[in-house]
């Protein structure tokens, strides 16, 4: 049977973080923390494999207690194991640090439960934003990976290949791979599935695995957490519209303002820089 | 605390490390704008650190964008050319990569934060490792002695900019967002060195196989317009979108819109400009019937020329714009679609200046 292991992770929803205009910082507060909606979209297209063809569902995630109720979310639709790693060492990890220990973790539960066939992360998350974890796992797994995948086309057991959608900036790329593969979810994949009354009651009670440092005798600590991470944030600014002293440009009839306005585009390099001159 | 503060503070010798790399990408044998963007970035980085630029080309029948790339400004230029390289595959090139950063040691390496830039950079930064910036929009260099790379990224849904900063490893890699560099003029006169490196890997040690390519239909491309036509609640319907896509037409531009004008549904979200949707820096932006509402005016105000066209003349908007027109929109627009055409037409070059009233002073006259 295929094994399926799907990265989420919680953020706050950074679309309803707001600026605060008194003091020019972000309000954080009351912020409501979901899961990233990319890896939603691969918790659902893991689950539409085993609804398909058959297939283990275990879903792992990085980050602090809380984000416990988050994997019972994926529990209730249908993830059959859940793992939290969890450990103030984690704390600060950037993402070359984030995908070493979540590679790590992957390789744990391959032990535990089986080979790993397929990886799921999220285009990128809405706190990071980089979609960097998913190509780092994949690297440090050895793992085939496919990025930017808008469809499953075949997942084919028997020989051990995979067919997918890209989509890319300009069109849509078709590839095919070999398991062991790692993809990242765009939301075009699929419509996100609700939860099912006995999925809700398997939640409530189901309690996921949590491993710390201590479950990892051979993680290296300078790899992990902020040590681990060579990106470091020197400064953060929010950035405000500068106001420009404009030029008001007045005429008694709709043509002599569109003239005019027309004349001052025409002054300096402006028409020959955006092609308007041949 | 203690041990990371030393960690901190003592610099390893970089002195191996010298070099500004700016990964070409290509499609089919036509470069992606981006990677000439990154060369003119790079131009002014490797400037102020005083070393080369280096350019590297990967694909199968590239030998002209290596050309290019040193029309674009590039001093050197590295070139593995060869049949399994025709498409982007992640193994091959990062590994292609990963052997010139190995022999080459350029100290800054920069990707386009495209699809394929993001795949790429993700891969060779966890192989090396070094730190990888994700997504940056404004790029600096340090000057000697320290010479880091100050990597500049919007976060938390671009309402805020971070740099970031990579002391401990070396390369400093960094994706950049297309559309916000600008590269230079391509200038056919210059000559440079062309490297060529052997590929890496044979076809039967690739497991990828790409299948087909489904070309799609341009997207509107606002993060990349260098004309934006943007219309808001005081369109008053989806109708006088036409007005605008006629004048966006007229400037080979693009429509844009406000929030407003998107939940309304008048127009698609690819078009929202702002907190929430696209920011936008654009050569010339023209905001018609926008109020100027902070969400809208933190996704445009870095446009090089702001038009605003309102009828309100205490409307925020006018605050940020470089030439304001207080009146009707369903009036105005249309005159400077055909003045503009005209203009077009006859290859007009400047007019004598005409006298104009500064913003303010109009704003208390009204
Ligand atoms: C969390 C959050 C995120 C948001 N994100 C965004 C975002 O990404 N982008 C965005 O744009 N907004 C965003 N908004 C909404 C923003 O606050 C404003 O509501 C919106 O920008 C206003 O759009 P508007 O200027 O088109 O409409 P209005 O504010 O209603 O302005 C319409 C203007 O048209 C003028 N007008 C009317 N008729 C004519 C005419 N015939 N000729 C000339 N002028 C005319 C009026 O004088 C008026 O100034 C966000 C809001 C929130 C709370
Ligand atoms: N802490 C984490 N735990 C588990 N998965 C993660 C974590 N951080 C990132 N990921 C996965 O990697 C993807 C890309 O994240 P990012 O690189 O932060 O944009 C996410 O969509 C997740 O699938």
């Amino acid at each position: 049977m295929l094994h399926i292991v799907v990265c989420v992770k919680q953020v706050p929803d950074s679309r309803e973080i707001r600026i605060d205009p008194k003091t020019n910082t972000l309000i954080r507060q009351g912020v409501p923390s979901i899961i990233n909606f990319y890896d939603m979209h691969g918790l659902e297209e893991a689950l539409r494999i085993k609804d398909e063809l058959g297939a283990r569902v275990t879903v792992v995630t990085m980050g602090p207690p809380p984000a416990e109720k988050g994997l019972k979310e994926c529990i209730s639709l249908g993830a059959d194991e859940a793992v939290l790693v969890t450990d103030r060492g984690f704390a600060g990890a950037d993402t070359l640090a984030t995908s070493y220990v979540v590679a790590k973790t992957i390789q744990k539960i391959a032990d535990k439960w089986g080979p790993v066939d397929l990886v799921f992360c999220g285009k990128q998350t809405l706190d990071g934003d980089t979609g960097q974890v998913g190509p780092g796992v994949a690297c440090r797994l050895d793992l085939e990976q496919l990025t930017y995948v808008s469809k499953v086309v075949k997942v084919d057991e028997e020989h051990r290949r995979v067919t997918v959608h890209r989509q890319l900036e300009d069109g849509i790329e078709v590839v095919e791979t070999s398991m062991p593969v790692l993809f990242t979810a765009l939301k075009e994949l699929n419509k996100v599935r609700r939860a099912s009354l006995p999925g809700m009651i398997r939640a409530a009670r189901y309690k996921p695995t949590i491993w710390t440092t201590a479950d990892f005798p051979d993680l290296e600590k300078a790899k992990i957490g902020l040590k681990g991470s060579p990106t470091i944030v020197a400064k953060t600014w929010i950035p405000v519209a500068k106001a420009v002293n404009g030029t008001m440009i007045e005429g008694d009839s709709p043509e002599l303002i569109a003239e005019q306005l027309t004349a001052k585009l025409w002054e300096g390099d402006l028409p020959e820089r955006l092609g308007w001159t041949s | 605390m203690m041990a990371e503060e030393e960690i901190e503070d003592a610099m390893p010798d970089w002195s191996a490390y010298r070099g500004v790399l700016i990964v070409v990408e290509q499609r089919a044998g036509i470069a992606k704008k981006v990677s000439w963007q990154l060369l003119g970035e790079g131009k002014k980085l490797a400037a102020k650190l005083e070393v080369p630029l280096y350019a590297l080309v990967i694909g199968h029948q590239v030998e002209h964008l290596a050309t290019e790339a040193i029309y674009y400004g590039a001093d050197k230029a590295f070139l593995c050319d060869s049949p399994e390289l025709k498409d982007y595959r992640t193994r091959p090139y990062s590994r292609i990569c990963l052997k010139l950063i190995d022999v080459v040691k350029p100290e800054i390496v920069l990707f386009g934060a495209t699809a394929t830039g993001r795949d790429l950079a993700g891969a060779i930064g966890t192989h090396l490792p070094t730190g990888l910036t994700a997504d940056t929009t404004e790029l600096d260099v340090e000057p000697h002695p320290s010479r880091l790379l100050l990597a500049s990224r919007p976060a938390f849904s671009e309402k805020m900019m971070a740099t970031i900063l990579c002391k401990q490893y070396r390369p400093q890699m960094a994706t950049a967002r297309a559309g916000v560099f600008q590269s230079l003029p391509r200038n056919t006169g210059l000559k440079a060195e062309i490297v060529r490196i052997e590929s890496t890997m044979k076809e039967e040690e690739i497991a990828a196989q790409v299948l087909d390519f489904i070309q799609g239909h341009e997207k509107v491309n606002l993060e990349e317009a260098e004309i934006i036509v943007a219309g808001g609640r005081g369109l008053g319907g989806p109708d006088a979108f036409a007005l605008l896509k006629e004048l966006a037409d007229a400037l080979g531009g693009v429509v844009g819109a406000s929030r407003v004008a998107v939940d309304a549904g008048w127009i698609k979200h690819e078009h929202q400009v702002g907190q929430t949707g696209n920011t936008v820096r654009p050569k010339l932006y023209f905001a018609i019937g926008i109020s100027g509402a902070v969400q809208h005016t933190v996704g445009m105000a870095s446009s090089e020329v702001v038009v605003a066209i309102n009828k309100d003349a205490n409307a925020p908007i006018f605050q940020f714009a470089h030439y304001g027109i207080v009146g009707d929109l369903f009036k105005i627009v249309p005159q400077i679609t055909e003045e503009v055409k005209r203009r077009r037409k006859l290859g007009l070059s400047a007019l004598p200046p005409i006298p104009s009233v500064p913003l303010e002073t109009t704003a208390q006259i009204s």
